[in-house]
């Protein structure tokens, strides 16, 4: 193998801008990923993630900044470097009239590779009873698992998936899940967009949160969310206790009532829960810990619409 | 990793994306009816209207008889309804039923022909004038002073499905090529399959050769299938000698304008913009090469501009090779006007390629 990659990163992306006409879509934008990593760009729709992974992939030309892959530049097409990454565009992308195996057999030619290793794909994403399906047959999400094993086909070590996800029904979403996982055990690195941040937060090692062009904050979930430094809100049945015996709970900073439920704000859950164990005062008993979505709000400001 | 998967292989690109547009295409319906069914319709309806005879004959009415009439008949040129009465006859000619009528009483032939169609009238006056003057002659015991030997250049007969043929496969071949690569390089640009080709390691060249050698199967599929239709007894084309010479000039015709549907492809970001420019190109086209009738009768400075087109080109050297018996000598023109319109479209096309609109 070749010396790149290793400790610089394999996929090393610096200062990107991209304007079309009077609308800056891509503001500086900088990040490094690790060899085997689970990276993800989070953002609403217009962010800018779609126009940085298609930079990066070389599938359009930067107004200025750098991207190395793998040591290599993708801007102009670089024939070395196409083998090595495997992409799944947003809009996916089929031939007319082809059935699933048959997608994936001729993306798989374009490599070079056979037949027998592009069909593994297709059991791989949990299609193999519609490889005789026409494309236009599938439902979304087995578009999106096909647009998937046709981006893994020739094996590469980078995949780049641009929200794979969206537009699915939940069950589909957790079935994509499943395959992203098995395809990150098999050592690949792996960049992804979505709008979904509690998708992100379950299946990232790593995000940027991007907003107009720009990444806000970059960390793991976990890190990013503990950062925040927000309170757990638990909430309990209305009625199982009054305001006033809330407040006087060690450690409870506020109460919320809303004739629905009560809501204690704490940062110290676990003596709150402790005390109101002893109490009895467990029914209806939920916990809600900051997400990525309060980050999101504390970065910006405003709320998360996707 | 594995090398083999890094190599890419040209050869194995080029054939799964040959046999991923043909399958497309064959289970395209649509496309199969406008590539094969709907030129052939044309073939049908057209050599039925124009029917085996090709210029139909003048009919005209008879009443009487006399050598007048029996040599007319033996001329073969006039088809004859015999009528009973002087006056039925006229009142058929006065109506427009028939062009003329001979009256034939003894010595005296009197003719009544309408004079509203010029052409008709000159034409039956004139072939009754010559059976009068031949029987006059005959009758004189003299023997004709000139004598005039007539023959047909074409093959066999004047029949309609022998130009019909060449001319309507030369605007089904270039007319499928035009298509095949207009539209289906905007399709693939729109769809972003392009996009997605351009990820993998595959040279242009691969993804370009790739639908033109889908065209030139198409185009074989299609000369097949007109001779077919053409060579049965009810339309009754009879091919010359060397009429297989037509295959290399079909090659070069789908060359010439997928070369053109190329270049219209790379202006157009609409499947339906590719459509409009292709049948823009192709229709004035094959109206000014012949390809629906013969051409030879347009004005002068209308030849002159068919002569820069080459739906014209392919059409006469189809017609030379298929009907009018030449040999591989008439493939000269046509081939390095084809090839012409090939190489140099096709370049400024290749410089025009785009992988997506962005
Ligand atoms: N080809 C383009 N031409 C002009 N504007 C574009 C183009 N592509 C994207 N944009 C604009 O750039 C911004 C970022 O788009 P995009 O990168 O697609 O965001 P995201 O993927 O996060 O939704 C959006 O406002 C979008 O409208
Ligand atoms: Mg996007």
């Amino acid at each position: 193998m070749s010396p790149i990659g290793g400790a610089d990163g394999t996929i090393v992306v610096a200062d990107l801008r991209k304007r079309y006409g009077e609308l800056q879509a891509v503001d500086g934008v900088s990040f490094t990923v690790a060899e085997g990593e689970f990276f993800g760009i989070l953002g609403p729709n217009g962010a800018g993630k779609t126009t940085t992974l298609e930079i990066v992939e070389g599938l359009r030309e930067p107004d200025s900044g750098s991207v190395l892959l793998l040591g290599e530049k993708p801007w102009p097409r670089n024939p070395r470097l196409l083998p090595r990454i495997g992409v799944q565009l947003q809009a996916s992308s089929f031939f007319d009239k082809l059935t699933a195996r048959e997608q994936l057999e001729t993306f798989a030619a374009l490599y070079g590779v056979s037949r027998g290793d592009a069909a593994d794909m297709l059991d791989l994403v949990g299609l193999a009873d519609k490889a005789n399906t026409r494309e236009d047959k599938l439902s979304g999400g087995q578009r999106q698992r096909l647009s998937i094993a046709c981006a893994l086909a020739h094996d590469p070590d980078i995949v780049f998936l641009d929200e794979p996800t969206a537009a699915l029904d939940p069950q589909s979403r957790r079935n994509l899940w499943d395959v992203l996982r098995v395809i990150q055990q098999r050592g690949k690195t792996i960049v992804y967009t979505t709008h979904y941040l509690d998708e992100a937060e379950i299946l990232c090692d790593r995000v940027a949160i991007m907003d107009h062009g720009r990444i806000l904050a970059m960390d793991s979930p976990a890190k990013l969310v503990r950062g925040l430094d927000a309170p757990t809100h638990v909430m309990l049945a209305e009625g199982v206790l009054s305001v006033e015996q809330a407040e006087t709970i060690p450690g409870v900073e506020g109460v919320n009532a809303d004739g629905v439920s009560l809501t204690l704000s704490t940062r110290t859950p676990a003596p709150v829960l402790a005390a109101l164990a002893e109490r009895g005062a467990l029914d209806g008993l939920q916990v809600r810990t900051a997400t990525l979505e309060d980050v999101f709000l504390h970065l910006t400001g405003r709320e998360y619409r996707a | 990793m594995t090398s083999s998967a890094r190599r890419g292989g040209t050869a194995s690109s080029f054939r799964s994306l040959s046999t991923a547009m043909l399958k497309g295409f064959v289970r395209d319906r649509a496309g199969l009816f406008f590539v094969f069914l709907f030129p052939l319709m044309f073939l049908v309806v057209f050599g039925l209207i124009f029917g085996k005879e090709g210029g139909t004959k003048p009919k005209i009415g008879v009443v009487g008889d006399g050598p007048v009439v029996v040599a007319l008949e033996q001329s073969g040129a006039v088809e004859l309804e015999r009528l009973g009465a002087t006056d039925d006859a006229v009142r058929k000619v006065r109506d427009g039923d028939l062009p003329a009528a001979v009256l034939a009483h003894g010595d005296t032939v009197e003719l009544r022909y309408a004079a509203s169609d010029q052409t008709q009238a000159g034409l039956v006056r004139g072939i009754v004038g010559g059976v009068v003057d031949k029987v006059n002659i005959a009758a004189s015991g003299q023997p004709p002073k000139v004598r005039l030997d007539s023959q047909q250049v074409e093959d066999s007969s004047l029949k309609a499905i022998q130009f019909l043929t060449p001319g309507l496969l030369s605007w089904a071949v270039s007319t499928s090529a035009i298509f095949g690569s207009a539209v289906t390089l905007v399709s693939w640009r729109r769809k972003q399959v392009l996009r997605r080709i351009r990820l993998a390691p595959v040279p242009v060249s691969t993804v370009l050769s790739s639908r033109l050698l889908v065209s030139m199967g198409i185009a074989v599929g299609q000369t097949a299938l007109f001779i077919g239709v053409a060579s049965t007894p009810v339309f009754g084309l009879s091919l010359s000698g060397q009429w297989w010479l037509a295959l290399p000039l079909v090659m070069l015709g789908t060359l010439a304008f997928f070369a053109i549907g190329m270049f219209a492809g790379s202006f157009a970001k609409t499947e339906e913009t590719a459509t409009a420019a292709a049948n823009l190109v192709v229709l004035p086209m094959a109206f000014l090469s012949g390809t629906f009738f013969p051409i030879q009768n347009a004005p002068g400075w209308l030849q002159a501009v068919s002569q820069a087109l080459p739906l014209r080109h392919l059409t006469d050297g189809m017609l030379d090779v298929m009907v009018r018996g030449k040999g591989i000598e008439a493939l000269a023109v046509p081939a390095a006007v084809l090839v012409g319109f090939a190489v140099v479209l096709g370049a400024v096309a290749s410089r025009l390629f785009r992988w997506d609109d962005a």
